[in-house]
């Protein structure tokens, strides 16, 4: 007989043992799922966790690191805050595609200007307006109307790829593009690139990435923003105590996901993607999810989680190209990479007991904890 | 010019896969469980659906193994907020992204291919009657039985003693308990029956509205069932009314695509998400079950 | 004794860290009112939920009539002729009156009948209730009249009942125990689980008195003083707080005709509430449990803000203020809940420290709070009011409920509030806690602040008060002085008997 005994206080150690024991968990699950599907268990595991680093085509893979992390990164940031305040933002990729398309839409309204001191930042403004206003939307109407925010965020997001392939295909269609769908490409605009080093996978995303990661260090630990988010989580009705306006919460943490969204889209849309097309969103704002919460929702977490999440995608290419592995199976590994985190995090919270004995007495009983009453 | 009766023939078919994936929900949400993985569970389901229904060659096969897979999918949400206690909402979504993932990797084979179909019934002079027949004698069988699923949650909610059960769970977890009811036993088995409501759903769509499998092709309608039970506030009836309600909306902005209106498709295509957005801020003012998305855990 | 309903023989049950019950032995007779007497924390609700068989003991045997008694669920208990009446109601707000009667039966009979048999039960002890309304909707009396009818409908032979009077009024408690004593001439035994000892004097024929999990006497409470039977409950002799009573100052806090719907589903409705507090005063709130106290609270506290006009602080009109604001001013609460309201329970003290401290503490510094101080000023709430903890970032949840309560209200007291709102301040805690407690609020009186006591335990509002008001659905009635009023007018303040009868014996 196996019983679950509540921890008086969460366990340190298995808070940052967890992501650790999901991920060699999800290796061992994976290789199980490469072996069913006809591949060698260790070959798979090896050409997705080890080959991208320090494989013999690793100078190739590195960057890539920094390509794929840097959004996953911006937008697991910027869920983290509702996450962590019981405020669940999960249309992070419509807020992606809202920056995008807003970024975009500025500077394309520039063209050809050559003035990148300004039209630069501009679309940088753009693009986190973007992904902020839709998140107002979910935001304004939790507010207002005590709309569900999981599911209008959600809903928005389908909203967001038909107005992307709508713009992809009218509004910002490039006129000298033939009649083939999709954007001038931004990338290639010396007053929209957002590239840096290009070969280094180094691009203004990576360090807006990095700096987002120091900013919300510094808010969750010390700011008393920060404290409230967290406070929240905790309990609800204790915020409203200590004077937490919840309302402005919920602004703030949806919106503050949204802005973070919109530059991580308007970045791609000038880097790495270049242009606005009818497929622009690769899901990232739906693994940002994964990334979070492997991530403990602590901003360390989340940078080291972000690593390994693009990890598996830079492997799972890989191993699509030299394996033939299905693409899909790659979408499998992280849901269940998600799925372990949760189920290992039980012990984080709670301690197995074996059988039924009872355990020592205390040498002297003392007042009994709430559990006794 | 539009068929009235056609239209509203073809309103059912479009409702029946959310009304199936939506009374599961409802009925795991009267138990206090908020499952957001409903999406993933019906896309499992139809790809369940047409690969038995293929190796078969019967739909009903499909159905069967639908309802199988999504029960099992389900049940590993259950295994995790039941037992191990985690959050609801990210296991749901969790649930999702898996069974995203899942059923591609099992589509690969499957895609563009042709399921067997669903007959309708068929009963000669009552559903050659006008305008009503083809609408009450001349849709297939699922059509049906998702009403009869419908009417018989209503029933079991309502009526039986397993029922009250179920909501007094879903109202006060710790009441329940320590009237001596299994809270956890309860809950695990109305995850499972949703489970399966959400994979007969996604058959339906994979075997019976498009009918074959594409990557995706749930394309929100778990989240949209969600939704539909917040608009029914969590009421079997009122949950029928939105689902065909929702139905509506979606044939109408298909029809309006084909009749070539001049508004961009990707404009009439936003409109059930939009719609949906609409119903939640407009219809949210029933009160959700007591215990509704905590966690339970029998402290002494 | 052959003639034992229920016996038990070394009982023992442990949790990880402390001994709930140790080697308990008891017997009850049938028909018998016997009492279980101990402080929080003495292993009462342990031992009462192993003979409900809701927690299976370690060690021990019971005997139910002669043949063992092991129930492995509560569904064997009632089956058995075991029934209880629980502390917090094990009723679902949702649910009508007769479902909620049905989920608490065996084998209920169909609607139609079981309704009529509701109706006439609750008639014939006095306990009338309507079969087809939402319990949500009932007084807390009403409620508990739901959780008796259900186990009299199954014809117990033992009754479990676990602090029945905490929400009931003078009155109401006198006809419960009209129904308590009919239901034992009828050959019902009753375990009665309270704190209050002059109600046991009042009531029970013999008593167990329990103290850290053991067993430390019986006797016959109609024979034993009610400071014996505290003394031996303690383990010591009891400080009663004491202080020169002080003539009252100026007005410093004014409610003038505030109604305000509560937040909560089911909550009451705040109605025309008036009240004045002036410096160096307690006033004493008295109420049955849900008549509008955490609404109250809220309303002071600042969580739940008010229109212009209707709250004052000294000349500040507070009512639109948040709870930042007016802890600013002086104006300090601290609610009844302690897990999850005044505290979060899952943040280190040092945390919990800041949730109200940050203000008049000056623990932020431009918008970043100064965690070192923060720890300082939880350590000198430690420090001050004795809180038994290993250390400041400990987690609230990890403290005992007595040293959590000692921490909430120290961290309210050492920001010399001007004007303290308390809601039960002692719920829950310890004899010497109490005491703790209570003296705290008056030294801070004396000091010359105002303070405002809710709370549902009358004997605990008459040592400290200086006046007195109820609160009565949602109505708080015009204070009067405490001293010299007596109980059947407190009774009266508090609503009287509502719409019960005598039970017609």
């Amino acid at each position: 007989m196996i019983a679950l005994e509540r921890r008086p206080q969460a366990s340190t150690a298995w808070t940052w043992a967890a992501p650790l024991m999901a991920v060699v968990l999800t290796m061992i699950f994976g290789g199980l799922l490469f072996a069913a599907l006809g591949k060698d268990p260790l070959v798979a595991i090896r050409t997705i966790f080890w080959d991208p680093l320090f494989g013999e085509f690793a100078s190739f893979y590195r960057p890539q690191l920094l390509v794929k992390g840097a959004p996953l990164v911006l937008i697991a940031i910027g869920l983290s805050f509702g996450f962590r305040a019981g405020i669940w933002n999960i249309g992070a990729e419509g807020q992606y595609i809202l920056g995008a398309i807003c970024g975009a839409a500025v500077g394309l309204a520039l063209y050809p200007s050559e003035a990148r001191w300004l039209i630069f930042p501009l679309m940088i403004a753009g693009g986190a307006l973007g992904g902020f206003l839709w998140a107002m939307i979910p935001g304004l109407l939790k507010v207002r109307f005590n709309a569900n925010e999981i599911l209008v965020s959600l809903m928005l997001v389908y909203v967001a790829e038909q107005l992307l392939a709508a713009m992809a295909l009218g509004a910002l269609k490039n006129p000298e593009g033939m009649g083939f769908p999709g954007s001038r490409n931004l990338a290639q605009w010396d007053s929209s690139v957002s590239w840096i080093d290009r070969s280094a996978g180094l691009h203004w995303g990576v360090l807006f990435a990095l700096g987002a990661v120091v900013a919300a260090y510094a808010l969750m630990a010390r700011h008393v923003l920060g404290f409230q988010i967290r406070l929240t989580g905790q309990s609800p009705r204790a915020a409203a105590f200590a004077g937490v306006r919840p309302n402005r919460l919920i602004l703030v943490c949806l919106g503050l996901a949204g802005a973070l969204a919109g530059l991580a889209g308007m970045f791609e849309v000038t880097g790495p993607a270049g242009q606005i097309t009818i497929d622009f969103n690769v899901g990232y704002g739906f693994t940002a999810i994964i990334v979070a919460f492997l991530g403990r929702l602590h901003p360390v977490g989340i940078l080291l989680a972000g690593g390994i999440m693009a990890l598996t995608y830079i492997g799972g290419e890989i191993a699509q190209n030299q394996l033939g592995t299905p693409a899909a199976a790659i979408q499998v590994f992280q849901g269940m990479l998600l799925f372990f985190l949760l189920a290992v995090d039980v012990l984080t919270h709670y301690r197995l007991r074996l059988g039924r004995k009872a355990p020592a007495p205390a040498p002297r009983p003392a007042p009994a904890p709430e559990a006794a009453e | 010019m539009i068929d009235p009766a056609l239209l509203i023939a073809s309103l059912m078919v479009a409702s029946t896969p959310i009304l199936l994936a939506a009374i599961g929900e409802l009925v795991v949400e009267r138990s206090g469980v908020l499952n957001l993985g409903v999406e993933g569970m019906m896309i499992t389901g139809a790809i369940c659906g047409i690969a038995a229904a293929l190796w078969a060659e019967t739909p009903w096969a499909g159905f069967l193994a639908a309802a199988v897979g999504g029960a099992l999918l389900s049940l590993l949400f259950a295994l995790l907020t039941q037992v191990l206690m985690s959050n609801q909402v990210a296991t749901g979504l969790a649930l999702t992204l898996f069974g995203l993932g899942l059923s591609a990797l099992i589509g690969q084979s499957y895609s563009q291919i042709r399921a067997p179909s669903l007959q309708r019934i068929d009963l000669g002079a009552l559903t050659d009657l006008p305008v009503v027949g083809r609408l009450l004698f001349g849709q297939d069988p699922m059509v049906y039985i998702s009403l009869l699923i419908v009417a018989g949650t209503w029933a079991f909610l309502r009526f039986s003693r397993a029922g009250l059960i179920l909501r007094a769970v879903g109202e006060n977890h710790d009441a329940a308990h320590a009237l001596g009811y299994n809270v956890r036993l309860v809950r695990t088995c109305a995850i499972a029956f949703g489970g399966a409501c959400a994979g007969l759903g996604g058959a339906y769509l994979s075997l019976v509205r498009v009918p074959q499998w594409t990557d995706g092709m749930t394309a929100g309608a778990g989240w949209i069932a969600l939704a539909i039970v917040v608009f029914a506030s969590w009421r079997p009836w009122r949950l029928l009314l939105g689902a065909y309600l929702f139905g509506g909306v979606t044939v109408l902005q298909l029809n309006l695509q084909a009749g070539g209106f001049a508004i961009p498709v990707q404009y009439l295509s936003m409109s059930p998400y939009i719609v949906t957005i609409l119903v939640l801020v407009v219809m949210n003012a029933g009160r959700a079950p007591g215990s509704l998305g905590r966690t339970f855990h029998a402290s002494h | 004794m052959s003639d034992a309903l229920l016996r038990l023989d070394g009982v023992t049950k442990a949790y990880p860290g402390v001994v709930a019950n140790a080697d308990v032995s008891m017997t009850i007779r049938p028909g018998e009112i016997h009492a279980l007497l101990g402080e929080n924390g003495a292993g009462k609700s342990t031992l009462v939920k192993a003979i409900y068989g809701l927690v299976t003991p370690d060690r021990g045997r019971m005997t139910l009539m002669g043949r063992p008694y092991a129930p492995h669920d509560p569904h064997a208990a009632r089956a058995a002729g075991v029934a209880m009446v629980f502390q917090h109601f094990s009723l679902f707000d949702a649910l009508t009156v007769a479902e909620n009667v049905a989920l608490g039966m065996e084998d209920p009979p169909p609607f139609r009948t079981l309704a009529a048999r509701i109706r006439e039960v609750s008639e014939t002890y006095g306990l009338p209730l309507d079969p087809f309304r939402t319990v949500g909707d009932l007084s807390a009396g009403e409620r508990q009249r739901v959780e008796i009818v259900r186990c009299l409908l199954q014809d117990p032979k033992l009754l479990i009942m676990d602090e029945p009077t905490s929400v009931l009024t003078p009155q109401e408690v006198a006809i419960l125990f009209e129904t308590l004593r009919k239901l034992s001439a009828e050959g019902t035994a009753i375990l009665y689980i309270s704190h209050k000892l002059e109600e046991i004097r009042a009531l029970c024929e013999s008593a167990t008195i329990l103290r850290l999990g053991r067993v430390v006497a019986t006797c016959d409470p109609r024979e034993t003083s009610a400071r014996a039977m505290a003394e031996m409950m303690v383990g010591g002799s009891l400080h009663v707080p004491a202080r020169d009573r002080a003539e009252p100052g100026a007005v410093v806090l004014r409610i003038e005709g505030l109604s305000a719907a509560s937040p909560r589903a089911f909550g009451t409705s705040l109605k025309d509430v008036r009240l004045e507090v002036r410096r160096g005063e307690v006033l004493g709130i008295g109420g049955v449990a849900g008549n509008g106290q955490d609404e109250l609270l809220a309303a002071l506290s600042g969580e739940m803000t008010a229109p212009r006009g209707l709250i004052f602080f000294e000349d500040h009109d507070v009512g639109p203020m948040g709870p930042d604001a007016r802890r600013a001013l002086g104006l300090l609460a601290a609610p009844e809940e302690r897990n999850g309201h005044a505290a979060a329970p899952g943040m280190s003290l040092t945390e919990n420290a800041a949730l109200t401290g940050r203000v008049r503490e000056g623990l932020t510094r431009r918008g970043f709070l100064d965690w070192g101080r923060a720890r300082g000023f939880a350590a000198s709430v430690i420090e001050t009011f004795d809180v038994r903890t290993p250390g400041t970032e400990t987690a609230a949840g990890a403290l005992s409920g007595g040293n959590l309560q000692k921490f909430v209200i120290g961290r309210e007291i050492l920001q010399r509030p001007e004007v303290l709102v308390v809601n039960q301040p002692t719920w829950g805690v310890d004899a010497s806690a109490a005491a703790a407690i209570r003296q705290a609020l008056l030294d801070i009186a004396e000091r010359g602040a105002a303070v405002v006591a809710i709370s549902q335990d009358l004997d605990e509002l008459m040592e400290i008060s200086d006046r007195f008001a109820a609160l009565n659905e949602g109505r708080l009635s015009p204070p009067r002085p405490a001293a010299g009023l007596t109980v059947e007018e407190i009774g009266l303040m508090l609503g009287g008997a509502h719409d019960m009868d005598v039970a017609h014996v």
